[in-house]
């Protein structure tokens, strides 16, 4: 093993990028090995984004050097080479390239090992994500990687596995909070000798990013969960489908699969406990209905992603007919947390009826944009000020959505509500994925909706009826009224087509694709009324065709 | 574009994604994804390619010209038309949208000269939209084959343009 003293890493986000950030990285390598410190420095690349205000395009790119967690922004490419040479060669701090400590976000605390600066971060999920190498299996080990596996292989039978993790209180995070404990029990219990565990990282939600962040930063940890999910339901193989965009993540994945494999953590005869366990990649190629688990399955098997018909569900009939286990990635990131720290641990974050910690990408009208990791049960204005670090100046709420475009929206006067899946169910709204869409006055409902219903309309795969015909029909109500044609029936329409997908559609495409219909009529009917009676859009957002104002 | 491709071309790109992927059906969109990176698109003969490397009676594998149109007419990362030298993606979604994504839209089209899934005669360009790509802290955001760019203004779009030959 390759001992390291320091660790760069550079800034890759697409501003980073933009401003030179593969120059400045590859004249940092060439003045390493020009002083000749290859043997004691590695160089990464980080998606800062995640951790920094980089919106404030005035510190990028950025370079961290680990184990100093000093931090230097903007650096030109042109001064990767002084940098080398003062910091690693000399060891002298170059204050003259130092990020501006009051441009930076809380978690320099964090990045400086001060935890408690911004004292509601929690991290489970993204733990090692930042802080680690993603690239070294030994960085991984060394921070409690592949402990619990070794823990569960050595100590535990599947059976307490599942007990452990069924107790923990863990609820699916792609969306729907079904019990993950529950779930796995349902496939160690169906029938068959060939099992297969999937990873759902089909990350496609508008606005959901989360995922992308783990398998970016800590690829290991959803191998290490994954191997324990076959352990615990009687797996041998193992998928991760990860969507086609992800290039970076699949890459990240390949190689630490060949890594895991050469330590002896995947393949044959794990950690000498005579178990068998193998995981491929395998990309899609870019439809957001794979996410739905069914339709990832046909996806898995080379057909177009149409999902099933459910019953049989994927726990007893999944890949190639098999009982088959998918999760998503972030419910699997919590799984080697768990168990090495117990389930009594787990329960101690997080609300009683909806334990744990959850992963929320921050997006929209605020002055922070980003991934944060939250105790379930904050609520939205929490969410907002303390991490979004309050709403862009001029901007005041309006409304939020959340969990994506099939999500609910949220009207700025249900923000105190905490979110749980307990507590939402009971509100009416939907957690969904965690994606936090922040909308300020200059927002309008009709024309939101109306980008959502696109959406909809163009990744409908076309299955079945209600869903193809219904989010057709919806999109075009919806624009003829943002362009000023509505009529006040065309909101019963709205009404009883909302009732008709619901019920009929075949996946959850077609039954959630009308949630933003139905909070727009719930949340909002004056502001669409406004559209139809006077004629006039309240936020001046909506174009109105020739056609629109003759009508009047 | 398409004439350029010689056939022995597309007969090499089929076999080795074959090679590289197998020849079971979940190899399928692999295979298809490797040709629409190696041409920008899936051309006919590539189809009719991949279904005779994929014929095998005695391990019953066979695939239909028509199951190979129906992915690569499925998934949206794959195209059944020639493309430009350059694809422009434009995240078309509602955290894009909310922080100025139509006005990086009207803009594309205006100078491109072209609409949704348009390509310039001279094949140099062509623009698309696509659903969220994952970068939503950093919108709006397009892609021009693999770069990215955030926090796009108007304003910056020619000078993008400019850089690609």
């Amino acid at each position: 093993m390759k001992i390291t003293r320091s660790m760069i890493l550079v800034s890759s986000d697409p501003e980073s990028l933009r401003l030179g950030a593969e120059d400045l990285l590859r004249n940092l390598k060439e003045a390493i090995e020009a002083y000749n410190l290859q043997d004691e420095v590695t160089v990464s690349t980080i998606d800062v984004s995640a951790i920094y205000d980089v919106n404030r395009a005035n510190i990028l790119p950025m370079v961290i050097v680990h184990p100093d967690a000093v931090v230097y922004g903007p650096v030109k490419p042109s001064d990767g080479r002084y940098l080398v040479e003062e910091h690693l060669y000399k060891g002298r701090i170059v204050n003259d390239l130092l990020t501006p400590p009051k441009l930076l976000t809380g978690q320099i605390g964090w990045l400086r090992g001060r935890k408690g600066y911004n004292p509601a971060e929690q991290r489970v999920v993204l733990e090692r994500a930042g802080r680690i190498d993603p690239e070294s299996i030994e960085e991984f080990i060394a921070a409690h990687g592949y402990e619990a596996l070794g823990k569960v292989l050595s100590e535990m039978t599947p059976e307490d596995v599942i007990a452990t993790v069924e107790k923990s209180g863990l609820q699916g995070r792609g969306g729907a909070g079904f019990p993950t404990g529950r779930k796995w029990g349902f496939v160690r219990g169906a029938k068959g000798d060939k099992k297969y565990v999937v990873c759902n990282a089909d990350e496609s939600e508008p606005g959901t990013f989360k995922d992308r962040i783990v398998l970016e930063g800590d690829p290991h940890q959803i191998l290490e969960a994954m191997t324990i999910a076959g352990y615990a339901i009687g797996a041998d193989e193992g998928y991760i489908y990860i969507r086609g965009e992800y290039g970076l993540a699949y890459q990240r994945l390949e190689n630490a699969i060949l890594q895991a494999k050469e330590f002896g953590f995947l393949g044959k005869n794990i950690f000498g406990k005579g178990f068998d366990f193998d995981i491929h990649v395998h990309a899609g190629a870019g439809a957001y209905v794979c996410g739905e688990e069914t339709a990832l399955i046909e996806s898995l098997e080379g057909k177009r992603g149409e999902p099933r018909s459910r019953p049989p569900y994927p726990v007893t009939h999944g890949l190639w007919n098999k009982p088959t286990l998918v999760n998503n990635v972030e419910t699997l990131a919590n799984i080697p947390a768990i168990l090495r720290n117990g389930a009594e641990w787990y329960r101690s974050l997080g609300t009683p009826s909806s334990p744990g910690t959850k992963v929320y990408t921050i997006m929209g009208n605020v002055n922070f944009s980003g991934v944060i990791e939250a105790p379930m049960g904050i609520t939205l204005r929490e969410v907002i000020n303390i991490y979004g670090r309050g709403m862009k100046p001029g901007s005041v709420l309006k409304l939020a959505q959340t969990g994506g475009s099939s999500g609910s929206i949220i009207p700025a006067a249900l923000q105190d509500t905490p979110m749980d899946f307990e507590s939402f169910r009971k509100a009416g709204v939907s957690l969904g994925s965690g994606a936090l869409l922040i909308c300020d006055q200059h927002t309008c409902i009709v024309d939101l909706v109306k980008v959502l219903l696109q959406f909809f309309r163009f990744e409908s795969c076309g299955k079945c009826t209600p869903c193809r015909i219904g989010t057709q029909r919806a999109y075009e109500t919806v624009e003829r009224i943002s362009q000023g044609l509505g009529k006040l029936e065309d909101l019963e329409f709205l009404q009883s087509l909302i009732q008709e997908m619901e019920r009929v559609s075949n996946c959850g495409l077609g039954q959630t694709a009308v949630v933003p219909i139905r909070d727009m009529l719930k949340h909002f009917r004056t502001e669409v009324e406004a559209h139809i009676l006077l004629g006039s859009c309240p936020t001046g957002v909506c174009e109105f065709s020739q056609e629109g104002e003759k009508a009047l | 574009m398409s004439s350029l491709i010689s056939e022995s071309e597309i007969a090499a790109a089929v076999q080795a994604a074959v090679e590289k992927h197998g020849k079971n059906h979940d190899a399928l969109i692999p295979i298809l994804s490797e040709v629409n990176r190696a041409f920008g698109y899936v051309p006919g003969e590539a189809i009719r390619e991949i279904r005779k490397h994929l014929y095998d009676p005695a391990n019953r594998t066979y695939v239909a010209e028509g199951q190979l149109y129906a992915l690569a007419s499925f998934y949206d990362m794959l195209s059944t038309k020639p493309r430009g030298r350059h694809v422009i993606k434009f995240c078309e979604n509602a955290p894009c949208h909310v922080v100025g994504g139509k006005a990086i839209w009207d803009t594309l089209r205006q100078r491109l000269n072209l609409e949704n899934g348009e390509t310039t005669p001279d094949f140099k360009w062509t623009l698309v939209t696509t659903s969220c790509i994952g970068l939503c802290s950093v919108g709006p955001v397009i892609l021009i084959d693999d770069d990215i760019y955030g926090n796009l203004t108007p304003e910056q779009i020619p000078d993008i343009l400019e850089r690609y030959e």
